[in-house]
């Protein structure tokens, strides 16, 4: 009975050692990929940081009003004037789409080429 | 185990057979049995002896060894207890009313050299002096060769600029992170952002201080970890800030102006939308405060917020004002005018003779300083002190710029009857633009007091800001309006904003006393549009001369003011204001429309 007790605990604590040496190990290697992230997470900051910046001092006004100067013929771009508001009653509607009665009949393409070919034949 | 008997019965009854005493064998036999009993016992000692050394000395060992590891090891932080916060940036971001960026950081590098470690100090002093034309071989190659073991070279490195010093190979040459504060938009907002400098510096980092402006007031704000690098919001707008620059920058080249200033001012809450001073200057490179000549004319200097300028006949409409809610006059009382008014040695003139009566609202229109003197005379010194108080003509700006916290405005030393009647039309008094923007502003939008801010959080103000009442403040307004459609200020008019105004000239004081024949500061003071003030602007020209006529105009109504009317045509519809089409005549309300 004691034989059997004493190999159980003796199994039981390799098993025990084991799991706690695993669990240290994958501990160490989730807190080494926790700090990769850290860092990358910081690179990517700085990388926006300066994609940011870039971005402010391509997007300045004073680049801006001379980009749109240099490409007027394209753009037709100028400064905001007041007459450049106006009031909504006073936009023309668009013009309705009216549909063709007629449709899509074959018969009438039939016969416009029927037409051509006799006027072609008559012009001859 | 074979169990030997307490006595041994054999062995007695044998030698009771052979006549020896018994006895002694029994003693023997117990002899025996006590010395085994002892051996056992020692050596059961001598195992819990054995055992308690080796728990002993693999404590110690124990203890030793972690007591090594702690001595050779490099402290580093621990590592189970994370911070969750984001890593953020050494200085936080300003930005402008709708987030875009006016300061920002950029990890650069700096040079520095270890000459001890130098190589070849000919080579390497010769190298740098080519990628740096400002540097000079033969002082380098001095200090490479000295005994100095540190000496900083470049503070801010190009990427280009830093393989070039990567090529030369020179292990005593070595390189820093370095933090770099970066202004996108250059000159514009200089004065308002300030500007920065490297405060303790180190061969890792080096602290970036603000030297001026916001970066300088909110220094600590922006550099408080506890933000989370929270952007610093602006209420100005930077797209307005670069149109008004612009037409600014414009309007003093034509007038041959040699400085300028203009306030865009929110008339309900105080933000400023844009502030521009000339000459300007790139904070990407602050330069050094100027060691000679007058600090006002430094491009450092803030002419908007920083100057004391007397502001001239802009200070009528207080007068006005004040006349008004004192109960000694309305629109259509009759003032004095007959000129010229004398006052001891002192005479008041006006441009124009206007006769010898002119109604209030005429005062002002024509803008006729006898009128306002007589006036004031009236109401006295201390209504007039008490409003100008009121209005904030007595303190410094409680506006975010540390420079201008410093200016506090010229008020006469004794508040004689003299200095009321020229105060009463901008003599004798000088405050900055920004000043007289808050108190038209607080003229115009109904009477309640704002204070100019650059926060974009700012609350509006209450009715205990109260200065005036809302009825004196529409006759102001509607007063303005007059000026601008019959009166000094004509060319302010753009049709569709309904533009009030008005315009002050004021001859430049001499440093040696008295004042300037041809030198002027002109002001033009507006409020945009006058049914509903939404906007205030102030435009400040110095030394103008508009030279289109047959002699040379200096008046605020031939400088300042088309030069507000073009910043009011570029500004306006960029704010998104639709022009109204009034016809002011016959009914406000009504919004002409044709279809």
């Amino acid at each position: 009975m004691r034989g059997v007790l004493l190999v159980f605990g003796v199994a039981l604590v390799v098993f025990f050692a084991t799991w706690a040496y695993r669990v240290n190990y994958r501990t160490q290697e989730a807190l080494a990929r926790v700090d990769t992230l850290y860092d990358q997470i910081a690179q990517e900051r700085q990388t926006i940081a300066v994609l940011r910046a870039e971005w402010a001092y391509l997007n300045r006004p004073e680049r801006l009003l001379a980009l749109s100067e240099k490409h007027f013929s394209d753009l037709k771009l100028m400064p905001i004037h007041p007459g450049h508001f106006d009031e909504i009653s006073r936009i023309a509607y668009p013009v309705p789409v009216v549909e063709d009665p007629v449709g899509d009949d074959p018969l009438i393409d039939m016969l416009i080429a029927a037409a051509i070919e006799e006027i072609l034949a008559g012009s001859e | 185990m074979t169990r030997s008997p307490l006595r041994p019965i054999a062995k007695v009854l044998r030698a009771r057979e052979d006549g020896i005493d018994p006895a002694l064998i029994e003693a023997q036999a117990k002899a025996e049995r006590l010395r085994k009993q002892r051996t056992a016992e020692r050596r059961r000692a001598e195992s819990r002896l054995i055992l308690l050394a080796l728990t002993f000395v693999m404590a110690f060992s124990a203890v030793g060894y972690k007591m090594t590891l702690l001595a050779a090891s490099e402290p580093v932080e621990p590592s189970i207890v994370r911070t969750t916060t984001p890593i953020v940036n050494q200085r936080a971001d300003i930005v402008d009313r709708n987030g875009e960026i006016l300061a920002t950081n950029l990890i650069t590098t700096s040079l520095f050299a270890h000459p001890q470690e130098m190589v070849d100090a000919r080579a390497a002093a010769d190298g740098l002096a080519e990628i740096f034309p400002d540097l000079v071989s033969d002082d380098l190659y001095r200090i490479f060769t000295s005994e100095r073991k540190f000496v900083w070279i470049k503070r801010k490195l190009s990427p280009e600029q830093r393989q070039a010093v990567y090529d030369l190979g020179e292990p005593g040459l070595q390189f820093g992170p370095r933090e770099l504060r970066l202004y996108p938009n250059g000159y514009l907002a200089a004065h308002i952002l300030g500007g920065t400098s490297f405060g303790r510096e180190g061969v890792h980092a080096a602290e970036v201080i603000g030297v001026a402006g916001v970066e300088l007031m909110f220094d600590d704000f922006l550099r408080d970890p506890a933000n989370e690098g929270a952007p610093l919001e602006l209420s100005i707008d930077i797209s307005i800030q670069a149109a008004m620059r612009r037409v600014l920058r414009g309007g003093m080249a034509m007038m041959g102006a040699k400085g300028a200033s203009a306030v865009l001012m929110d008339a309900n809450t105080g933000q400023i939308i844009a502030m521009v001073s000339l000459p300007d200057f790139d904070p990407n490179h602050r330069p050094d405060p100027p060691v000679s000549g007058d600090p006002a004319d430094s491009p450092l200097f803030n002419r908007a917020a920083q100057g004391k300028y007397e502001l001239g006949s802009t200070f009528k409409i207080f007068t006005a004002a004040i006349a008004m809610e004192q109960g000694i006059a309305t629109p259509d009382t009759m003032i004095n005018t007959a000129g010229p008014l004398r006052w001891g040695r002192f005479t008041i003139r006006d441009f124009h003779d206007y006769g010898a009566r002119l109604s209030l609202t005429d005062v002002i229109v024509k803008s006729s300083n006898i009128g306002s003197a007589n006036l004031a005379r009236e109401f006295g010194s201390e209504a007039q002190q008490n409003m100008l108080r009121a209005l904030g003509f007595f303190d410094k700006l409680s506006v975010e710029l540390p420079e201008a916290q410093r200016s506090k405005p010229l008020i006469p030393g004794n508040w004689s009857e003299l200095s009321t009647m020229t105060i009463a039309y901008g003599h004798g008094l000088s405050a900055s633009p920004l000043h007289l923007a808050a108190a038209y502003a607080t003229m115009t939008n109904g009477g309640l007091k704002v204070t100019p801010t650059l926060l974009k959080t700012t609350p509006p103000p209450t009715e205990a800001d109260r200065v005036i009442s809302a009825e004196t403040s529409a006759i102001l307004r509607d007063m303005l309006r007059q000026v601008v459609t019959r009166g000094t200020a004509s060319l302010a008019e753009v049709e569709g904003y309904q533009i009030g105004g008005k315009t002050g000239t004021a001859d430049k004081p001499h440093p040696q006393g008295g004042y300037y024949e041809d030198k002027v500061i002109t002001t033009f003071a507006g409020v945009f549009p006058t049914s509903d003030p939404k906007y205030v602007l102030i435009v400040s020209l110095d030394e103008p001369e508009e030279n289109s006529g047959l002699e040379a105009r200096r008046t605020a109504g031939w400088t300042s003011v088309p030069v507000a009317a073009e910043i009011v045509r570029r500004v306006a519809p960029l704010m998104g204001l639709r022009p109204e089409y009034f016809d002011d005549a016959t009914n406000p309300d009504v919004t002409l429309t044709s279809n």
